[in-house]
């Protein structure tokens, strides 16, 4: 029997490498959009840029679903190399569309399968090679509109808007639409099983991915230094910065930029940047992935302890070493948390998504500022590179930037005293001044050995231990300015809790949703920021045990809340998924399941006769 | 080193600057390296040449990374900011400050094992971007503060002091300089005070990147027979190319050079570098040229000095990128921000 489904299915795109299908494929994710339904893509991609496969997957779901669901209903088959695996891969009952120009033989008896000779079409059509590459992707997606119910009108403005800066393009991409999509009508079942129905569940979302959010947080962030070294999956995001600063940074009347971007000469040096330009009181980031963050250790132990101020976006993909440049993972959790050599403790934010990378990317400078310390943002892959529908950006326009506590030359003159590393406020933060401030007061050297209060190399253990103490007040103290934890209780409480963070949360939402069908109630945490709140632990200790769910083999979040709340491991369970692909509901749900059932408690629900 | 802390009195009749300061306003910390380092006497050339040229100390940064050579800038110019950075990454550092404001001065000091072996990837580039800086190297072809290794730039056949020899050849830091695109070069000795502290001067009114390569004796560790970093070998193979004589402005050229024997040179803040030319066919001017007189003459032995490359009308990294006039850390929040109208917009084009 085939599948039924009405805004609530898979399709899955595999194509070739470097075949201009990208833009064909996003297509096709807006149209659905812009009839009002969620809909959620995800590039799988190898390393490469021209001739290895890849997959565009887009999850349709009415109910907003957007985690990663697995399986795939309808499979749009237009790459030879993965043939074999990629018509295994269809749900029973699912669909198979290809270019049937060669046609092709013996196929799965459980599916529907949907031929339509692209190439052929396209040859007749057209003569210039390229363009009967291009095409043949916009022909696909208008047979794709005639199958699944897609409203013609919405894809022909879409693609007016997006060829509106060469509008000569505009007329033969619709004719290409309209060849795929009259083609479909006559010749192939239309529609099938799977529809797209006009609903109104988008709201003002916007649809864009991670990287450029941050990259755009960071200019609202007041960020003009930026130098980074090229790494996948982090590269979009200085771009995104490039970008935007160009629009919004650029003098209107001398045509000069009031920003900084430097292609440094590796992540060594990117950092060294930053942190000279945030030491002489600019606000400077780095954009990396995991190799960047190993390279760049002894830098951050500087900044720790001669406190000075860096952002660093951590685009995180699966390690370790070169690992798997194009895939995604949280494994980086550990390796910032404690960044360097020595005692050391860095702040670490953790978005869940196109809206939080924005907004704490522009939190991230003032957290430095404020804090004079590293502030690591972890993105991954997944929300990073993914255009994922998330709520707009907003901007207060009261909202000025927190420089932190900085003395200019009328502090210093005014007689207030100034030790660069001396805790006046009690917080465990003490003034700085910028380079350049003052003729004769305020200077100070800022190094990487220890020194006293007063910035003055000293060897003496009880100054050092002194100080180390005050860097773990200045720690405390951060957690007060960094995001809080967000609690999700289920309608009566539960005796079980779960932990997670950054893109595991659309995953996690679902899978609340499944086991609470199966009578699981489950109480959620979403970590936002380390040092941990009290609120972590508060829910902890208010659980008979929790399930911490993230992306990475070693379970690195749990151990960081072991490690840090002192708690006994065995409260905390792990729930880990780490080869590669984004979380699903499906395997949340299910190791959660058989976690609670294999200790035989009932669930509360099923309790009751 | 000394225990002894000088007076911080200064003698009332002691001569001032333009900017009525004297001398001592331009020292720092009392040093801690070993009595009779030539580090010292280039920290003296430094303090000598920012008094003369009447700078405010406060205007400079002086940026380090590890090592003897990197641990100078606290003794000179106490009232400026300084950054002992890591080892081998001064450059990035000095560039993330130049970046953020460009009206400061910006110094780095380093070694030959903190520029010429860790850092040498990020000496090259900060070079190539033309970072406006003056960078001198104090080069003593050893490792002086862990007791006597040989250096990147020690001279292949180089004797240290138990009497091993070095086998790997040297880099001449001034000759890579000049090739990847630092647009004023000069070589000097910390023993001669004449020839540094009008180079000093002339770099810290060069825009763009300056470097200044200076044979710098450790008297502990490399000043022995067989050393070609000793005190001895360097006098002796001392190859001025040219004498410089720094000049402010135009009104100080009073004399009458014979024809062909100095030559002036403005620089892009209108400055005057004054060159007497001892070595006629030398051409600081042609960066070709000069290369091959450079490696002709080290091959031959002999340590090339002087003024060995300027060009005058450089630009600097931010003419490059055209940034704003206005020093990046002192943009205001309505410079940096675009505000909700612009974001509202965005998130239009984004549905």
């Amino acid at each position: 029997m085939s599948l039924h489904a009405i805004n609530d299915f898979v399709v899955r795109f595999a194509n070739v490498n470097g075949s201009g299908s990208a833009s064909a494929n996003q297509l096709f994710a807006k149209s659905i959009l812009r009839m009002g339904v969620p809909a959620t893509p995800r590039n799988i991609f190898p390393s490469n840029i021209q001739g290895l496969p890849t997959w565009y997957e887009v999850r349709v779901s009415e109910a907003g679903h957007m985690g990663a669901r697995g399986g795939t209903d309808l499979m749009v088959a237009m790459n030879p190399q993965t043939w074999d695996k990629d018509v295994d891969s269809i749900e029973p009952g699912g669909f198979l569309f290809y270019d049937s120009t060669k046609p092709a033989r013996d196929l799965r008896s459980d599916i529907t399968v949907l031929g339509m000779p692209l190439t052929d079409i396209c040859n007749r059509a057209y003569s210039d090679a390229r363009q009967r590459q291009l095409f043949k992707n916009i022909i696909y997606v208008g047979a794709l509109s005639a199958l699944l119910g897609i409203e013609s009108e919405v894809v022909e403005t879409l693609l007016a808007e997006q060829f509106k800066a060469k509008e000569k393009l505009i007329a033969p991409n619709v004719a290409a639409f309209r060849l795929g999509r009259d083609y479909a009508l006559e010749h192939l079942p239309c529609p099938i099983g799977l529809q797209v129905q006009r609903r109104d569940k988008v709201g003002d979302r916007i649809f864009i991915d991670g990287n450029s959010a941050a990259g755009l947080g960071s200019v609202y962030g007041g960020a003009t230094v930026c130098a980074w070294y090229p790494i996948t999956p982090s590269t979009s995001l200085a771009e995104a910065f490039m970008r935007y600063c160009k629009r919004y940074r650029t003098d209107a009347d001398t045509g000069l930029g009031r920003h900084a971007i430097i292609q440094a000469e590796d992540e060594l040096a990117s950092i060294g940047m930053v942190i000279g330009a945030s030491w002489n009181g600019a606000r400077a980031f780095t954009a990396t992935s995991g190799p960047g963050i190993s390279l760049m250790q002894e830098f951050l132990g500087l900044a720790y302890f001669a406190e000075i101020p860096a952002v660093i976006f951590d685009v995180q993909r699966a390690g370790p070493s070169t690992g798997m440049p194009t895939r995604t993972q949280q494994c980086d959790v550990m390796a910032c948390a404690y960044a360097s050599h020595g005692d050391t403790k860095q702040i670490v934010l953790f978005p869940e998504d196109p809206h939080e990378c924005f907004e704490f990317a522009a939190q991230s400078f003032d957290l430095a500022d404020r804090l004079q310390t590293p502030v690591f943002v972890l993105l991954d892959l997944d929300i990073g590179m993914n255009e994922r529908l998330s709520a707009p950006f907003a901007w207060d326009d009261a909202r000025t930037l927190d420089r932190g506590k900085v003395m200019t030359a009328e502090d210093l003159d005014s007689g207030r005293p100034f030790g660069r590393y001396m805790d006046v406020d009690g917080d465990g933060i003490a003034y700085r001044t910028y380079p350049g401030t003052h003729p004769s007061k305020g200077a100070f050297f800022t190094r990487g050995t220890s020194r006293d209060e007063y910035a003055k190399y000293t060897e003496d253990g009880a100054v050092y231990q002194r100080n180390m103490e005050r860097l773990l007040r200045k720690f405390e103290t951060a957690k007060q300015h960094v995001p809080r934890p967000v609690r999700r209780d289920a309608p009566e409480g539960a005796r079980y809790g779960a932990i997670y963070y950054g893109s595991t949360a659309p995953a996690m939402d679902e899978a609340v949703e499944m086991l609470a069908a199966d009578g699981i109630a489950l109480d959620l945490m979403r970590v936002r920021a380390f040092p941990f709140h009290d609120d972590i632990n508060a829910f902890i200790a208010s659980h008979d045990r929790v399930f911490v769910v993230e992306q990475n083999r070693d379970a690195q979040l749990r151990t960081l809340l072991i490690n840090e709340g002192d708690i006994d491991p065995a409260r905390l369970i792990r729930v880990l998924h780490y080869d590669g692909t984004p979380i699903t509901a499906r395997l949340i749900s299910t190791a959660i399941a058989q976690t609670i059932n294999a200790a035989k408690i009932v669930p509360l629900r099923k309790a009751v006769p | 080193m000394t225990f002894l802390a000088k007076p911080k009195l200064h003698h009332p009749s002691a001569p001032t600057n333009a900017l009525g300061l004297t001398r001592r306003d331009y020292e720092g910390a009392i040093s801690t390296l070993c009595a009779g380092c030539g580090h010292d006497s280039i920290s003296a050339a430094i303090i000598h040449a920012v008094y003369e040229l009447g700078l405010p100390p406060h205007r400079i940064a002086k940026l380090s990374g590890i090592g003897c050579s990197s641990k100078t800038p606290t003794y000179f110019l106490g009232t400026a900011h300084g950054f002992n950075s890591v080892h081998g990454r001064m450059p990035s550092v000095l560039t993330g400050a130049n970046l953020a404001n460009r009206d400061l001065i910006y110094l780095g000091v380093s070694g030959d094992g903190d520029s010429a072996s860790i850092g040498l990837g990020q000496f090259a580039h900060a070079m190539r971007r033309g970072v406006n800086m003056v960078y001198i190297v104090e080069n003593n072809g050893v490792y002086g503060l862990t007791k006597g290794q040989f250096s990147a730039t020690s001279d292949r056949g180089s004797k240290n002091k138990k009497g091993g020899e070095n086998v790997d050849s040297a880099i001449d830091l001034a000759a890579m300089a000049m090739q990847i695109g630092a647009t004023f070069v000069g070589r000097s000795f910390s023993g001669d005070k004449a020839q540094l502290v009008p180079l000093i001067k002339a770099a810290l009114n060069h825009k763009g990147a300056a470097f200044i390569d200076c044979i710098s004796p450790c008297v502990q560790f490399n000043n022995h027979v067989g050393s070609t970093k000793s005190f001895d070998y360097v006098r002796e193979h001392n190859e001025a190319v040219n004498m410089l004589d720094f000049l402010p402005d135009r009104r100080e050229i009073t004399a009458d050079y014979a024809p062909g024997t100095v030559e002036v040179v403005k620089q892009h803040d209108g400055s005057l570098l004054k060159l007497r030319k001892i070595h006629q066919e030398y051409d600081p001017h042609d960066r070709v040229s000069a290369l091959g007189y450079l490696q002709q003459h080290t091959a031959a032995g002999e340590i090339v000095t002087g003024l060995l490359y300027v060009d005058p009308d450089a630009q600097d990294l931010h003419d490059h990128m055209q940034t704003v006039s206005t020093p990046l850390n002192a943009l205001d929040d309505a410079a940096l921000i675009p505000g909700s109208a612009a974001l509202a917009k965005l998130n239009a084009a984004l549905r």
